[in-house]
């Protein structure tokens, strides 16, 4: 069993008095129409909730909120919320701030989870059988509503706990364990099957859910993060796996005081942060390209730059240098970018000290367990059409593993929506093989 | 500088802001410290006979997050003797000369308790007598204040008792809680009052707590009706301060009360034809203090309107209030909307639509989705309602009907009967 630990440092996130939920639910205009609800990718009717939080009927709110996005209480906390709904508010002025919805959305599903309520009610069996292959947001998203609509759900789950990400990869200051695992706890309470450190492909082959299943949702997320491809690679920590240790054990043994992230994205952002407040005394990015292109959302960038995160940009990592099997130092070369591509600059190296090296340059592609299933991928990306459907009738796909650069957004509240989406077509789908009466 | 100083039936005060009677002016340590702050004047809490107060006497009415938008109270007339009252009443009037200090009187409806009380207290040097025929809880179950005041005839024969023992004018103070204000003052008029004040609070039952299933505030499980005042009885107190102040049957100066927080509120008492006002709620909410803006608020309006004295406000606005039928069926505003002030709320559109003509369209700028808020100005019926819904004021009523001639209903009635003829 995941033991809870203790991370140093404070919750990014401050409880809000009830005053000031009651101040902040009341300033919310009650839109027509609403903007921030247009900028929801799971479309919350954010005026219902607040109204609801000001008219005292938090279970409502709750309702409001999990209804259309069944990782709510996640998004409440990882959401980019400038970026999205908060962006969109009618008072994000020069002369006034938007309306705290992201807090405000906290606190409803907070009261939801400290007061145990239980919303949703699984539907009546309709005797179909689906099978989840990931319980991270979009298998828990699609689950939860398949288990609405009366289908029997069974989860397939590499790890030891659904959540996938939400679990294991986001700091524990911005997202606890205990968050993630209420949301899957709340899909399981409406009677799903879990087969938890079952990987598809090695535990149980496709093939048996294609047969077995009368439809299944691949819902598998990505991979680790790739090697850097530089001598002394064995030596760089994946970021993921960073994240999932001081989540879960609350420390990182020889971490060290000095500490060099490469990367510059969301997942960067979270390793540096986390080195930081485990105790390592210089955590500096480096990165490739230029400020202006870090992949980072702006307030990551910002919280990092208030943690006290050192920045390097445009260096390319050569090789990490060791000794007696303990990391000594990194070196660099100084790149330009031209035309869109980096390139190197000769004879531009540097070396700066460092304890450890954490990689934060993306995730891998889950190819063995995708081709398994037979659906047609662009690089490791499954292929999907709006509505979900891979290119294999019967097999659906949501989450990170459909996540592409320019297409989809890797975030918690986008895996939300895909596997409502998926699940609403598979609920379709097995309405149109059986033609019964219970088809929406 | 304009003149503020007031008279009301021959009360002098060195302005307009008086304080009601009401807790405030419960004692004399409570009315010096209001006139250190500069009230005009004070109507001292009810005197007559002490009675014994219940404990959880108070409860606002909160509209989101304002507090005290309304207030109600089921608290007594004074609860202290009346020899200790007398005292401060005259230690009050010896350090502040100046002030109005007028003592609110209540007893049963016999001549002469009446009488008694009345020589007792003038016995002081007391400017004036308000007669409390308004309170609406407790003493009225007790055949007093509002019992009386609910019955023009009561009115009068009580009135004229003080009259008959009364060196100082008469204030008689009206209860809002009748179906028409002008008979209660015509029952006061006759009855020979030099003044009349209103309006008392209102009946309330200001909540039921969703838990306990008890009334708020409430005493043991139990309430009873209550007092409303506060801001958001101006509306009701205005128009029966207009109604007593046009009828030609009540004729005597009007003390306005209800909802006055601001310099502006006074004003607007004035307008409709009251000689001062008497200020309670806004004080229990913040204090004797804010007099000072008051005054100062009142100076400065007068001084940029050219006015010298305060009494030239008073019953400016009289005539403007009149009957449905006298209203010109020409007049016509449409809504228009400044769309480089829009925010895109949407709020205006949803209220015409659901609740008013269905005149504002949501049109297409381009492509991108975005879109402007546009009246249909030919079906507009100038409501205001979207105006009033603006959180950001971005919407003003323009006149359009310029070259039409008034014609009220009134007139365009005679004028189709006379067409028939």
């Amino acid at each position: 069993m995941m033991s809870k630990a203790t991370f140093p440092g404070a919750s990014i996130h401050k409880v809000l008095t009830d005053l000031e939920v009651s101040i902040e639910a009341n300033r919310c205009l009650y839109c027509y129409d609403a903007p921030c609800t247009k900028a929801c990718p799971t479309h919350i009717d954010i005026p219902r909730f607040i109204a609801q939080i000001a008219d005292g009927n938090v279970k409502g709110s709750a309702r409001t909120i999990l209804e259309a996005n069944p990782l709510g209480a996640s998004c409440a906390r990882v959401c980019p919320v400038s970026e999205l709904c908060e962006g969109a508010c009618v008072y994000h002025t020069e002369s006034d701030t938007p309306i705290r919805i992201g807090d405000l959305q906290r606190y409803a599903t907070d009261a939801a989870r400290e007061r145990d309520m239980h919303i949703f009610q699984a539907g009546p069996p309709t005797g179909r059988r689906v099978a989840i292959v990931g319980g991270g947001p979009a298998g828990i998203a699609a689950a939860r509503d398949l288990r609405r609509y009366g289908h029997a759900v069974t989860i397939f789950e590499a790890r030891e706990r659904l959540g996938g990400l939400n679990t294991y990869g986001i700091v524990p200051f911005r997202l606890s364990t205990d968050v993630a695992l209420w949301e899957a706890e709340q899909v399981l309470a409406l009677g799903c099957d879990v087969r938890t450190n079952v990987r598809v492909g090695d535990d149980v082959t496709a093939a048996s859910l294609t047969d077995e299943f009368d439809a299944v949702i691949l819902a598998c997320g990505m991979g680790n993060v790739p090697p850097l491809g530089i001598p002394g690679d064995e030596y760089a920590w994946d970021a993921l796996r960073f994240i999932e240790r001081a989540k879960t054990t609350g420390s990182a043994p020889g971490l060290g005081n000095r500490v060099a992230v490469i990367g510059a994205g969301n997942t960067a952002i979270d390793a540096l942060t986390c080195a930081k407040r485990l105790g390592a005394q210089r955590v500096t990015m480096y990165y490739r390209r230029g400020e202006g292109d870090m992949p980072a959302y702006d307030f990551e960038h910002d919280f990092a730059k208030e943690e006290g995160i050192e920045f390097r940009f445009f260096c390319a990592p050569q090789r990490i240098i060791s000794e007696a099997g303990h990391v000594t130092q990194i070196e660099f070369a100084q790149t330009v970018v031209s035309g869109g591509r980096v390139e190197c600059v000769p004879q531009s190296t540097f070396v700066d000290p460092c304890d450890a090296v954490i990689s934060a340059i993306g995730q891998s592609r889950l190819l063995a367990s995708i081709e398994k299933l037979g659906v047609v991928h662009d690089g490791g990306v499954v292929r999907v059409d709006d509505s979900m459907r891979t290119s294999r009738d019967g097999v659906f796909a949501a989450g990170d593993c459909i996540f592409a650069k320019g297409v989809r957004e890797a975030m918690v509240v986008e895996a939300a929506e895909q596997g409502k989406v998926a699940a609403r077509s598979v609920h379709a789908f097995l309405g149109r093989q059986k033609d019964d009466a219970w088809l929406i | 500088m304009a003149d503020l100083t007031s008279n009301l039936a021959g009360i002098e005060s060195p302005n307009p802001f008086w304080l009601a009677s009401a807790p405030p002016t419960n004692s004399g340590y409570q009315v010096q410290r209001a006139f250190e702050q500069g009230w005009g004047g004070v109507v001292w809490k009810t005197l007559g006979t002490p009675i014994v107060n219940v404990t959880s006497r108070f409860a606002g009415f909160n509209y989101r997050e304002h507090r005290m938008v309304g207030m109600n109270n089921i608290e007594l007339i004074t609860d202290r003797p009346l020899d200790e009252n007398l005292k401060e009443i005259a230690a009050c009037k010896r350090l502040f000369p100046d002030r109005a200090i007028v003592a609110s009187l209540m007893e049963v409806c016999e001549r002469e308790p009446w009488h008694e009380l009345v020589k007792r207290v003038q016995e002081v040097d007391i400017d004036g007598f308000e007669l409390n025929f308004g309170c609406p809880h407790g003493m009225s179950e007790r055949g007093m204040g509002a019992a009386v005041g609910q019955h023009p005839d009561l009115i009068e024969r009580v009135t004229s008792y003080v009259k008959e023992a009364s060196r100082v004018p008469v204030i008689v103070k009206l209860t809002p809680n009748v179906t028409d204000v002008r008979f209660p003052a015509r029952g006061a008029a006759r009855g020979g009052a030099d003044a009349i004040s209103l309006i008392n609070t209102i009946n309330s039952v200001m909540g039921v707590d969703l838990e306990t299933w008890n009334p708020i505030p409430h005493v043991d499980g139990k309430s009873s009706h209550g007092g409303y005042c506060g801001p958001a009885v101006k509306p009701i107190a205005l128009n029966m301060v207009s109604d007593c102040a046009r009828d030609p049957e009540v004729r005597v100066p009007i003390s306005g009360i209800g909802g006055v927080e601001t310099w502006r509120d006074a004003v607007e008492f004035l307008l409709l034809g009251a000689t001062n006002v008497q200020v309670c709620t806004a004080v229990m909410h913040s204090g004797f203090r804010i007099v000072r803006e008051m005054i100062d608020g009142l100076r400065d309006y007068l001084d940029a309107k050219g006015l010298a004295s305060v009494r030239d406000l008073v019953g400016r606005s009289r005539q403007t209030i009149t009957t449905w039928e006298n209203l010109n069926l020409n007049y016509k505003i449409v809504a228009e909307v400044d769309q480089s002030r829009c925010i895109h709320c949407n709020k205006c559109y949803i209220a015409c639509e659901d609740a008013a003509h269905q005149c504002i369209d949501r049109v297409a700028r381009g492509n991108d989705g975005t879109y402007d808020l546009v009246v249909d100005a030919e079906h507009c019926v100038g409501c205001n309602l979207c105006m009033m819904v603006c959180p950001v004021d971005c919407i003003d009523m323009i006149r359009v009907d310029e070259n039409l001639a008034s014609q009220s209903w009134k007139e365009r009635s005679a004028a189709i009967v006379s067409s028939r003829a």
